[in-house]
Order: structure tokens, then C-alpha cells, then sequence
């Protein structure tokens, strides 16, 4: 029987080392550990032995048993994960075709580019305002220290419905529109986005395009925080290495004006085609709400000052992604849009 | 305005470069747009006198001439030019010289001549061809017969000069001028400002008395009037160095009592008029309104019709000039002229700015009234031109002036508090410096009560009237650089976006998320728009706003709808053979209003889709087509937290396919509508594929939405899946089988969707398969799959009783 045993566990281990499959191996285990495996039929058999050698062959027995069991599961992990190796194997792709293709949109540059100046603002305490487009003669400019027959008025040529209701030529008139509404109550703190229209179509003007105007009004507001808010400004919005400039101009409805430039955002100040090789880029006009304005919207120009700004979106979004014309913005070819 | 730095120099003693000084400029507000120095690559290029012109041996059009140019030899030029006459002095450029652009002059052979050297043009040494004589425009430059013979025609023609171009403010005037240019200059560098000479003698025992008659009829439009008599007259030409003033100004020479006029007006800023006395009846001006119907033919010959509200200035025969616009041809200056009346006046700017618009005529002295010039300057002006026809020999002054100025103007005194500018500026400049810097721009300052100074403001500067002015000179004489930046202090505000602005973005965040891209057209479209729509004649949309000066037809009303933008955004993308795409556009639209003078501005969504998106390799395509466009519009109204849509089959909206048109509704409030757009339409527009598009009114869609999502409790048991595949007629809707399933589902069923539709084989003609896939769960309990099977089974049989369909096995 002892040498039954060890004919077996010689077999058994053989046949265990040979298999290369998880069914041979499982048909090792029914033959000789299953419940009518040749190992079991030997136990079963153990009743016949004299009670002396019991004890001896079945210690052997058992061991046996064990040492095929632990082989078993050893084969079995060690096949298994063959198979995985090699099924992982099987399952390589090329890695190098394309991703599944998936239809994406994009917002106008235009819009991205004033939700990121709303965004600037917003953080800096100011409110969004809106205004109508087709506006009022009042609004547009008589409120705005532009009577008619104002020689600044040559400035904009309009585009008329009536002697007295025109397509707002610039985002003012919403400024005054706040004021009225605010007065005499302080602080208003708001820009103001949206369409103009002035009567002007060539390579460089669009007769639709889009501004971004700004209004603080309050007790103690000054030049030197205007231009500490335009320096902010340009730094978010063109990277923290811009530098401004502010040069004296003219608009009627603020005073002291001024223009703003940043530094070229292509050359960094040292001369390029861009800047006309000044090194400086107009980006805006601004300046204190000229007292008549403050006046004539309900305030008492004594006791609060404010300051006003007001930016082109498109030549702040041709700067911002090196756009060289304007019209691409309202042609909206597909192939331009999918760039932003 | 074009400023010559070497004129400049005559006033100031510049000791910048014209770029530097340019910087300074433009940071104190008067801002240079360019430097140009015109010619300045030129050398080599001496004057000459064309002794001889004789006809070349070999070629028709060229000539060959011999020129003196001063060393003793005469040099043998052939030319082309049209216009050489012997005696002639002309810019000759010798052998080896360079022109404007560069070109280097050889020694060369023109049909078997030889030619030592070039006559040059003004345009070859780079001056503007606009600023010569009409017959010097093309051929040769002509310069007067004294000019010296041999000598560098760089400073005689002032190509070593540099010229400022201004971008000036419109409340600059005062800067339309050399020596205003030359006020701002020597007050920002503090340099002394040197006046140029108008002392003249006048003809001896001569007197304008009894010859020069000035009414004005008008004071209000007419402030001032000096007039003044020069007699024998030689009308001629100007000398160089005039000449070559006025090109660097871009003006162009005619005669030099012209000349005078215009030279002057450069100068000083004050236009000037020069009327042949002799043509005049009477020696008599009046300054008058024109009368209806009155006429003139101004300068350049066009016979001007004049109205009322129209100033002229007259003789006693009718209207000789149009007031501070243009001169008339019957009393112009000519050769034969002998005697001039000179005119120097003051016009209303409101007055002569409407003239010039309603005649379309604009000319430098109108540009210069309309911003208002130095009422104080009107005589000083006159004596300097009287000056300069005295010296350069043009003719005699008469003694005497008409200064006709009935109402002399006070100075303006304006009071100027420090603590204002500190108010204003966020700086406190210091009382001594703000004196100091008035002072330099010609500001009298004295003291006023307490710290307030009393500010004298000089009569050229029009601009300044109120304490806010003279703030902003203090600023800018400062320097907008030193004044320190700062933050807003006070109470803090918060940035906010309204409800509605958020809303609004989130619009366009979830169609971007759904694969539209945003574009943005005109707001004024063509009236063809509509028709192209193909809206009936009674249609509201046809109402829209008329722009009484559109740039064009195409673009000459407000927009009713974002459809024809839409449409002209696909059929320019596809002719541009880019045939797919998906795109939107949130825009305001124009209703006019009865008995309303502005219109209702109202925020519309619109998107349009044709073609497929891109496929790829892995993937069928995804059609752009309606169901894409639905898609969107479900995914927007769950975002939105709209309540659920309906869509009511649409056949009367024109613009769309009748069959595949439908009306969006939510909770029977019509938002707007989807379709594809009828075939009629795309070929109005010329499209070459099939387009979708849905329009919505998206104030109604932003009233309806949610305000936030409310949170559902998530489920608890397991839920059961049972697919049905139900035959049904074709005509039945998948809308009225959806209502049929979810009335007979009960409560538990919680989803129904359409996963299959299928006809061909084995399914009878005119039926098709619909496949359903139901979900049941109940929110308390595991459901049974009794229960189910009784909800499955009650459900086909009410869709057998209602819509006669048939369970496919």
C-alpha cells in the first residue's frame, strides 16, 4: 500500500507538472482527489490494513494528499496567470488610431473674450448692466456732453431710424441709463457689454462690433484708482508681465481722458510690426465722468466723482489670439470658430 | 495735421529729434501718429538750369538737354519728361546720386545718347505728387528761375526736414496750427516761445478809407470781421522756402498771394480769405444769412445753392463767397488781379460746421472755424499776411484795417480750487507747481479767495471753460505717469451676475457641451430676407425696423428673426465646401411698437444644423438633421429645468418642410419652432444640402426655467427591465403610443424608451415595429415579476385597443 502510495504521489506529481491547461488540471484533481480519485480509493482502503500501520500510512496518505493539493494550487495560479498574461497579450490595440470622434462646440471668440473680462470685473466688485441698442439721440449723446452739432459727434457717423432714435454707437448710453436709476444713491460699479453700430465698413471697421464700458461712481473715486483698476485689468487679461500706459485724449463725456496702451503682447515693448514698432498697443479709452454727465444723470458733481472706461472686444480678442482681420469675426467660418 | 519740425523751430528752440519730441507730444496729449521724413535717402541731387532742349536723334518721346548746374560744364541729360522748357531751373540728379526710394543714378545710354545724370520729379526725391502744380504732377519738378544753380536740393526742398503728423483731439483746435504746436511744445519743455515778426509799413499817404466798407448783419454768426487792402499786386509764384512750407504741410502752391493766405492760416490757425478788390462792387462786404434760392459758384466751379441758414459773405450784387468754406470763382485771386481785400474773420463753429455738411464741402479753413478759433486773433493774423505780401514784394499794404467786432469778447476768468484737483486726480499736486504749470500753457494765475486761484484763461483756448478743464490741463502738464495708482477704497461691493445673465450662459455652455458652435451676424439684414423665408405678406416679422442710412440694401433693416443669418452663415460655410456643421447664435431681435418710439428688444436662441458630424473610423456618423436638433433642445430643457416640451406638428410656417416642422410648447405656452427648412427656402438661399433649425424665444424659455435642481431621492429597491416590440400602423405617432404605454404602466413604470423602429420584412405594408424598453421600479417595495408581467400585458393590450397594434413575438 506504501508503495501504492508513493507510485501515486510520483505519478500524480508528474502528470500535475506536465498539464498546460486549466481542464487538464482539473481532471488531474478528479482523478486523483476527487470523491472516486485514485488517492480517496486508497484512504477508503485504509479499513484493511493491520491497525498498526494505520497510523503510519495514513500519516503517509495524508501527506501525500497534501503536497498534491498545495501543487495543484500552485499550478493552477501559475497557469491562470499565464492565461491572463497571454489574453492581455491578444487584447493589444493600436494605440495610434485616432479617438473616437466627437462633436464639440465652441463659443465665439467675442464671447469669450467678454465673459473673461466679466469674469476680471466681477472679481473686482463690479455688476453687469445691460442697455438697449437701438437707443435713444438723448442717451447716446446729448446725456454724454455730446449736444448736437457737437464736433465730436463727427467722431461717429450713426446709423439713423429717426432724428431721434439711432443704433447706439458706443455701450455710454447704458451708463448714463444706470445712473438715472441709481441717483443719488452711491456706489454704482458696473461694466456694460454689448453690440455698437457705426456706419463705417472696410478692412479695419466693422459696422457691428462690440465694447465693453465700464462706470464706477462714487464719494472719493480718483484718477489714480482708475488707473490702478485698468492696470489690474490689463494684467488678467494679458499676463502679469504687462505694462500700461495711460496718454492724455479727449472724449467728451469724461475729463481728465486718457487712452490706455499695454505693452505689445508680441514683442514685450521692443518694436514689432504689431505696435508699429512703438512698442505699445492702444487697448481702451477712459477717464473721470465729466462733471456735466454726473450732472445731468441726477448727481451732484461736488461730492461724488467717478470714473468711466470703454474697450473694443474685437481688437482686445485680435490682440489676445493674434487674429489679423476683423471681418473673420462675422463671416463665422466653421474652420475659424473651431480654433478658440 | 501735418507740422515741419524746421518750421516748428522758427517759434522754439526744439532740442529733441522728432521722434523724442514726438513721445513727449503724445504723452501730453496732443498725440503724433507718425514721423515722416520725406526723402530723406536723397543725395547727390543738385539744382540745374536747362540751357538747351533738343529733340532726341532716335526716339520721338525723349528729349536731350543740356544742363548748367554750376561748375562751368554743361552736363547732357535725356529726358522724357513732358513738360521741359529751356530755362527752366530743375532738381538734377548727377551721376552716382540717390533718389527717394533708393534707386542710385548711373551714367547710362538712352537710344545711343549718352545721358551723364537725371531731371528728377517731385515724387523721385519723395515728395507728394498732390502738392505740385497739375503739369509737374507727371513730369519734372519746377523750381523758381532764381534759385541758385549747383546747390544741395536737400534744405532748399526741405527733404532733411521732418514732419509730425497730428492725431488731434476735436477739442484741440488751437493745435491746427504751427505756432499753437510750437505754445504746447515750449510749454512742456519750458522753453521760451519766439512770435513771428508783423510790423509793416504801409504805402505812403495811402488809406483804406472810403474803399473797404465790413457790415455784418449777423453778429451771431458772425463775431469779428478785419479786412484789410493790399494794392499793386503782382501775382507770381512763391518763393522756395514758402512753397516748400505749405508741401510739408500737404498743401500745394498756387500764387503767392494764395499762398500767403494759406501759409498764414498754417502758422496762426486763422483761416484767411483773398478776394479780387476789383470784382467786388463797392469794396462793400456784407456779412448776411443767404437768401432762398440765392446761388454761387464757389472756386472749384460748382454752382452752390444756398439756404437761410447759410452765412455768406456778399456784395452789394448778391453772395461772392460762402462764409468760412469757400471762396466764390467771380472774385478770385488770378493773374490779372491787382488789388486784394483781405479777410480775417471769426465765424460761428455750430453754423459753418452745418454749412459744410449740408454742401458736402470741407476745406482747411472750414475744418479750423468749426472747432473754433482765436477770436483775439482775427487782426494779428491779418498783419502778418500783410507782412509777407509787403516783404516777399507782392505788393503794397493800404493804411488802415476794418475790425468790424461788435461784441468784444471777455477774457474767461475760472476758478481753479487745489483740493479739487486733489479730488479729482487722487494726487495732491502742490499749489506753487499747478501756477507753474498754467502758467507755461498761458494761463494767468492770480490768487483767489482763501487757497483758490483765479485762473485766466488765454483766448486761443477755446476748450476751457470750467474748473473740470483746467483740472485736466493741470494733469496733463503734471503727467498722467506720475499721478500714483491706486485702488477704490469704501465699502466693498459684490460682482454679481443677475439670474438672468447666468442663465444665459448656461445656454450657451450646454449647446457648446452639445456640439454647437456659437457664431454672431449683423443685426440689420436685407427686407429679401423675408421673402427668401417665404413669410406671407401679412406676417409680423415682416414689420421691422427701417435704418433711414443703411450701408446697403442687404444690410437695411433690424432683424425679426436670427433665421436668415443663420441660413447665410451654412450657405457661406458650404460654398466654401465646408458641409457639415452645427451652429447657434443668441441674438436680440427688433419688434417696432405702435405708439412706442423704441422698439422691443427681445433676446431670441436660434441654432441651425446641416450634414453629419464627423464619423471617424469606429463610429457611424451622427446625422444633423432634426432628431439631432431635438436632441439639443431636450438636453437644454432638462438643464434648464424647463417642465417637459411638447411639439405640435407645425405645416403653416412657410420657412419649413410641412411634414417636419413642429411647434415647441411647454405647459401650452408656445417657445418657439423646430423643422427642417422647406426646400423652397434652401434654394432662396442657394444651399446645397438640407438644414435644420429651430428659433425659440428665449426670455419666454429663461421665465421658465428652475431656479436650482431639486434633489430626488435615489431608489432603494431594484427596478425590473421588460422589452416590448409593438407592430403598430405607420400613421400611428411614436408621441401617442408613448402616451398610450405610460397611462397603462402605473406608477411604477418609471422609463420608457424607443430603442428600435423597424419596418421591411416580415412586418406588413404600412405598419412598422416600434421596440420599447420599460423600466418598473417601485419606491418601497421589490417589485414582482407578477406585477410586471400584469403591467406589461395591460399595456399591450391598451395599445392593441387603442392604436390596434400588435405585440411581435
Amino acid at each position: 500500500m506504501e508503495a501504492k502510495l508513493e507510485r501515486i504521489a510520483l505519478e500524480a506529481r508528474e502528470a500535475l507538472l506536465r498539464a498546460t491547461s486549466l481542464e487538464e488540471l482539473e481532471e488531474l484533481r478528479v482523478r486523483y482527489l476527487g470523491k472516486k480519485g485514485e488517492l480517496t480509493q486508497i484512504l477508503r482502503g485504509m479499513g484493511s490494513l493491520a491497525p498498526h500501520e494505520r497510523p503510519r500510512v495514513g500519516q503517509l496518505a495524508n501527506k501525500v494528499r497534501q503536497d498534491l493539493e498545495d501543487l495543484l494550487k500552485a499550478r493552477t495560479e501559475e497557469l491562470k496567470s499565464r492565461l491572463k498574461e497571454e489574453m492581455l497579450e491578444a487584447e493589444r490595440i493600436d494605440i495610434t488610431l485616432p479617438g473616437t470622434a466627437l462633436l464639440t462646440g465652441r463659443k465665439h471668440p467675442l464671447t469669450a473674450v467678454v465673459e473673461r473680462i466679466e469674469e476680471i470685473f466681477l472679481g473686482l466688485g463690479f455688476a453687469i448692466a445691460e442697455g438697449p441698442e437701438v437707443e435713444l439721440d438723448y442717451y447716446n449723446f446729448e446725456a454724454l456732453n455730446l449736444p448736437k452739432d457737437h464736433p465730436a459727434r463727427d467722431m461717429q457717423d450713426s446709423f439713423f431710424f429717426g432724428p431721434d432714435v439711432l443704433l447706439r454707437t458706443h455701450t455710454s448710453p447704458v451708463q448714463v441709463r444706470v445712473m438715472e436709476r441709481t441717483a443719488p444713491e452711491v456706489p454704482v460699479k458696473i461694466i456694460a457689454p454689448g453690440k455698437v453700430y457705426r456706419r463705417d465698413d472696410d478692412a479695419t471697421h466693422s459696422p457691428m462690433f462690440h465694447q465693453v464700458e465700464g462706470l464706477m461712481v462714487d464719494r472719493r473715486v480718483t484718477f489714480g484708482d482708475l488707473k490702478g483698476v485698468l492696470e489690474v485689468f490689463a494684467r488678467e487679461m494679458f499676463g502679469p508681465q504687462t505694462r500700461t500706459r495711460f496718454r492724455p485724449s479727449y472724449f467728451p463725456f469724461t475729463e481728465p481722458s486718457a487712452e490706455v496702451d499695454i505693452s505689445c503682447v508680441i514683442c514685450q515693448g521692443e518694436g514689432c510690426r504689431v505696435c508699429g514698432m512703438s512698442g505699445w498697443l492702444e487697448i481702451l479709452g477712459c477717464g473721470m465722468v465729466h462733471p456735466r454727465v454726473l450732472e445731468m444723470s441726477g448727481y451732484n458733481s461736488e461730492e461724488v466723482t467717478g470714473f468711466a472706461f470703454g474697450m473694443g472686444v474685437e481688437r482686445i480678442a485680435m490682440l489676445k489670439y493674434g487674429i489679423d482681420d476683423l471681418r473673420l469675426f462675422f463671416e463665422n467660418d466653421l474652420r475659424f470658430l473651431a480654433q478658440f | 495735421m501735418r507740422v515741419s519740425l524746421k518750421w516748428l523751430r522758427d517759434y522754439v528752440d526744439v532740442p529733441l529729434e522728432a521722434e523724442e519730441l514726438a513721445e513727449r507730444l503724445t504723452m501730453a496729449g496732443v498725440a503724433v501718429g507718425a514721423v515722416y521724413r520725406p526723402g530723406r535717402e536723397v543725395a547727390g541731387v543738385v539744382t540745374g538750369r536747362i540751357e538747351r532742349v533738343e529733340p532726341h536723334p532716335n526716339a520721338d518721346k525723349l528729349v536731350v538737354c543740356r544742363v548748367n548746374t554750376g561748375d562751368g560744364e554743361l552736363r547732357q541729360i535725356v529726358t522724357g519728361a513732358p513738360n521741359v522748357r529751356e530755362g527752366q531751373v530743375v532738381p538734377v540728379a548727377l551721376e552716382g546720386a540717390r533718389l527717394a526710394g533708393g534707386a542710385v543714378i548711373k551714367r547710362a545710354r538712352f537710344r545711343g545718347v549718352e545721358s551723364c545724370g537725371m531731371l528728377c520729379s517731385g515724387q523721385e526725391l519723395g515728395l507728394d505728387p498732390k502738392t505740385m502744380p497739375p503739369d509737374q504732377a507727371h513730369g519734372i519738378m519746377v523750381l523758381p528761375p532764381d534759385t541758385p544753380l549747383g546747390a544741395d536740393v536737400r534744405p532748399l526742398l526741405g527733404l532733411d526736414d521732418a514732419i509730425l503728423e497730428l492725431d488731434l483731439t476735436p477739442n484741440r483746435g488751437d493745435c491746427l496750427s504751427v505756432i499753437g504746436v510750437a505754445r504746447e511744445v515750449a510749454a512742456l519743455l519750458g522753453l521760451p516761445l519766439r512770435l513771428p515778426e508783423t510790423e509793416v509799413a504801409a504805402a505812403p499817404g495811402s488809406s483804406l478809407e472810403g474803399r473797404v466798407r465790413v457790415d455784418i448783419l449777423d453778429p451771431g454768426l458772425c463775431r469779428r470781421y478785419v479786412a484789410l487792402l493790399f494794392t499793386g499786386i503782382k501775382v507770381g509764384p512763391s518763393p522756395l522756402w514758402l512753397q516748400e512750407r505749405l508741401r510739408a504741410a500737404g498743401m500745394r502752391p498756387i500764387s503767392n498771394v494764395v499762398d500767403i493766405t494759406n501759409y498764414v492760416m498754417l502758422e496762426m490757425g486763422q483761416p484767411l480769405h483773398a478776394f479780387d478788390y476789383r470784382a467786388l462792387k463797392d469794396g462793400h462786404i456784407i456779412v448776411r444769412r443767404a437768401q432762398p434760392g440765392e446761388t454761387v459758384v464757389t472756386l472749384d466751379g460748382v454752382e452752390r445753392r444756398l439756404d437761410p441758414e447759410m452765412l455768406v459773405i456778399a456784395d452789394p450784387g448778391g453772395p461772392v463767397a460762402i462764409a468760412g468754406i469757400m471762396g466764390g470763382l467771380h472774385t478770385e485771386v488770378t493773374e490779372k488781379t491787382a488789388e486784394v481785400l483781405l479777410e480775417s474773420a471769426y465765424f460761428n463753429p455750430t453754423s459753418i460746421r452745418r454749412t459744410s455738411r449740408a454742401l458736402g464741402l470741407r476745406s482747411e479753413a472750414s475744418l479750423r472755424f468749426e472747432k473754433g478759433i482765436d477770436l483775439e486773433g482775427c487782426l494779428a493774423a491779418a498783419r502778418r499776411a500783410a507782412y509777407l505780401v509787403a516783404r516777399l514784394g507782392v505788393g503794397e499794404v493800404v493804411a488802415g484795417a476794418v475790425d468790424n467786432y461788435p461784441l468784444p469778447q471777455e477774457r474767461r476768468v475760472v476758478v481753479l480750487r487745489p483740493e479739487r484737483v486733489a479730488q479729482v486726480l487722487g494726487v495732491d499736486v502742490p499749489p506753487q507747481e499747478t501756477r507753474e504749470l498754467l502758467g507755461r500753457l498761458g494761463f494767468e494765475v492770480r490768487e483767489g479767495e482763501g487757497r483758490q486761484m483765479l485762473v485766466k484763461v488765454p483766448s486761443y483756448r477755446v476748450d476751457v471753460s470750467r474748473e473740470i478743464d483746467l483740472v485736466e490741463e493741470v494733469a496733463r502738464a503734471y503727467g498722467y505717469q506720475r499721478i500714483p495708482a491706486t485702488l477704490p477704497c469704501g465699502p466693498t461691493t459684490k460682482g454679481f451676475r443677475t439670474r438672468r445673465q447666468e442663465l444665459l450662459r448656461r445656454v450657451g455652455g450646454v449647446l457648446v457641451g452639445c456640439g454647437l458652435s456659437e457664431v454672431i451676424t449683423y443685426s440689420f439684414i436685407s427686407p429679401a430676407s423675408f421673402d427668401r423665408l417665404r413669410l406671407p405678406p401679412e406676417s409680423p416679422l415682416r414689420k421691422a425696423l427701417k435704418l433711414q442710412n443703411p450701408l446697403s440694401y442687404e444690410q437695411s433693416v433690424m432683424r425679426t428673426t436670427l433665421l436668415p443669418g443663420l441660413l447665410e452663415v451654412l450657405v457661406r460655410n458650404f460654398n466654401r465646401r465646408v458641409t457639415s456643421g452645427a451652429i447657434f447664435e443668441l441674438g436680440r431681435v427688433f419688434y417696432p411698437k405702435d405708439g412706442e418710439v423704441l422698439p422691443e428688444e427681445r433676446l431670441l436662441l436660434a441654432a441651425a444644423a446641416m450634414g453629419q458630424a464627423a464619423s471617424g473610423w469606429n463610429r457611424q456618423p451622427v446625422q444633423l438633421d432634426f432628431y439631432f436638433l431635438k436632441g439639443v433642445l431636450e438636453v437644454l430643457a432638462e438643464r434648464l429645468g424647463l417642465p417637459a416640451l411638447d411639439y405640435e406638428r407645425e405645416r403653416q410656417n412657410p420657412a419649413f418642410h410641412p411634414g417636419r416642422a413642429a411647434r415647441v410648447v411647454a405647459e401650452g405656452r408656445e417657445l418657439g419652432v423646430l423643422g427642417e427648412i422647406h426646400p423652397d427656402v434652401l434654394e432662396d438661399y442657394g444651399l446645397g444640402a438640407r438644414a435644420c433649425a429651430f428659433e425659440l424665444d428665449l426670455e419666454a424659455v429663461l421665465e421658465m426655467a428652475t431656479r436650482e435642481p431639486r434633489y430626488q431621492p435615489l431608489p432603494r429597491y431594484p427596478g425590473v427591465r421588460r422589452d416590448i416590440a409593438l407592430v403598430v400602423p405607420r400613421e400611428v405617432s411614436c408621441g401617442e403610443i408613448l402616451r398610450v404605454i405610460r397611462e397603462a404602466g402605473g406608477e411604477n413604470l418609471r422609463q420608457v424608451q424607443l430603442f428600435d423602429v423597424y419596418e421591411g420584412r416580415q412586418i406588413k405594408k404600412g405598419y412598422r415595429s416600434m421596440a420599447f424598453s420599460l423600466f418598473f421600479q417601485a419606491v418601497d417595495r421589490t417589485l414582482t415579476d407578477e406585477e410586471v408581467a400584469a403591467r406589461v400585458e395591460a399595456i399591450s393590450a391598451a395599445a392593441a385597443r387603442e392604436l390596434g397594434a400588435e405585440l411581435r413575438r
